[in-house]
């Protein structure tokens, strides 16, 4: 279900998966990302807060490679986004506002089609459908019929499915019910210690706190806090000198 | 490219058939334009035998843009076109699928309305080697040029009144080749027709070639 921890071993083992210096991004003229300084080590998982508008959400398209870098230094899984931020993409996945699933489509066909473009196989998509509990009779609902939280699951199989390096996830949690949320976070942690790099934007503090190594907080689109998520002091230290050094 | 446009092509085709958008709606569309034709030209039988092959094609060409649009309407609803962009699939074979299950539809449309011309028109259907070639050629030109102004306009608020004016004149040379080589296929004289086909398919495979080197960067833009 996570990512083939083998990647993770070798020569780029040790290299940061985000490495972001002074990194502005542009939404048409507003710089919603301002000089953005971050290193994300591999396995951490990092939790972003900060008000709306705080540049949380474009900061996880930037490492998607669906935004562009204006200037800065921006380097994702060892691809230099300034330069081919498509590189990067079949390596990641991201959990956006939107599900991405196509409303006539079955849940079953939506996360068996993501999953092929993403280059896994049906057996992968057959047990991300399983795991988030969207399988059996949901499984040939068209997704217009499901309710919000049933969508949900539906995409986060989908983002399952594609075994991805690095997981970016915004406010994953809006609209699941209270075991959908457990089940995320387990989800979550266990893709951590399979290997996988995971990047939380979320307004829940209490719950993605208590998931993350490590918490970011942006404003006015730079970074103004990280420090080691609360109760975790053992948490992993970025190559650039870890909490603290953005 | 052509695993990926297969994968696509798939998906889209499997869309329409469970949204039946193209049986409820591009269809009955079509037909009613044929009617309506029919009814503003029916007084003057002989105008409207003369005007049939243009009538098709202008009924073809208004459906196809309604097919264009829903074919980019469910990419852009809920950010599949994001998921799009990060699978990995080369630009180029989600151009190439998009144009085929178009491609697909606008045949299975274009068979119904010749039936429609043959019922309601009286047209005497002939010349089917160059009837055939000429609907293969047509189809693939205006899905190529469907499928390459839909991504542009896809990421724009006013796309749904903007893509007719950007197809529409980009498609009157296929308008003009495929009305006269109709003509000349229900006329028995298909000789005259064979250069019209032949400069649609040139037509086609022009834009589907640009399409595929341009769809990478109006996909980043949409």
């Amino acid at each position: 279900m996570a990512a083939d921890p083998r990647r993770y071993r070798g020569e780029v083992a040790m290299e940061p998966v985000i490495h972001l210096r002074a990194v502005v991004s542009l939404l048409g003229r507003f710089p919603a990302l301002a000089g953005v300084d971050l290193d994300v080590a591999p396995g951490e998982i990092v939790v972003l807060h900060g008000p709306n508008g705080a540049g949380k959400t474009t900061l996880l398209r930037l490492c998607a490679g669906l935004v562009g870098v204006a200037a800065g230094e921006a380097v994702v899984l060892g691809h230099d986004l300034a330069g081919d931020r498509r590189a990067v993409r079949r390596r990641v996945a991201l959990l956006g506002h939107g599900s991405g699933l196509y409303e006539d489509l079955t849940v079953a066909d939506n996360v068996r089609f993501w999953a092929r473009a993403a280059g896994a196989r049906n057996e992968d998509a057959a047990a991300a459908v399983a795991t988030l509990g969207v399988g059996g009779r949901l499984a040939d609902v068209a997704v217009s019929r499901l309710s919000a939280g049933q969508r949900r699951r539906a995409a986060l199989a989908c983002l399952v499915a594609r075994r991805a390096e690095l997981w970016l996830l915004d406010e994953p949690h809006a609209g699941l019910d209270a075991d959908g949320r457990d089940l995320l976070d387990d989800l979550v942690r266990r893709a951590a210690a399979a290997g996988a790099t995971v990047v939380v934007a979320s307004h829940e503090h209490d719950r993605s706190e208590a998931l993350g190594t490590r918490v970011v907080t942006l404003a006015g689109g730079v970074v103004v806090g990280d420090e080691p998520a609360p109760g975790r002091p053992d948490h992993p230290v970025s190559p650039s000198g870890g909490p603290g050094a953005a | 490219m052509l695993r990926d446009a297969a994968l696509i092509a798939g998906k889209d085709l499997r869309l329409e058939l469970r949204s039946r958008v193209g049986s409820g709606q591009v269809v009955p569309f079509a037909v009613l334009v044929l009617v309506l034709f029919g009814i503003a030209l029916d007084p003057d039988r002989g105008v409207l035998d003369d005007a049939t092959p243009g009538l098709f094609w202008v009924a073809v060409l208004f459906s196809a843009i309604l097919a264009v649009q829903r074919s980019w309407a469910v990419e852009s609803a809920d950010g599949a076109r994001d998921n799009l962009r990060l699978s990995g699939l080369s630009p180029g074979g989600i151009f190439l699928g998009k144009a085929a299950a178009l491609a697909v539809q606008l045949l299975v449309l274009e068979v119904l309305l010749l039936v429609g011309v043959a019922v309601l028109y009286g047209a005497r259907l002939g010349g089917w080697p160059l009837l055939a070639a000429t609907v293969v050629a047509a189809t693939a030109g205006i899905a190529a040029v469907g499928s390459l102004y839909g991504v542009l306009a896809a990421g724009l608020r006013v796309r749904d009144t903007l893509l007719p004016l950007l197809v529409l004149p980009v498609l009157a040379p296929v308008l003009i080749a495929a009305t006269r080589s109709f003509e000349a296929a229900l006329d028995g004289s298909q000789a005259d027709g064979w250069p019209w086909a032949g400069l649609l398919a040139v037509f086609a495979l022009g834009y589907l070639a640009g399409g595929i080197a341009a769809y990478g960067p109006l996909l980043e833009e949409s």
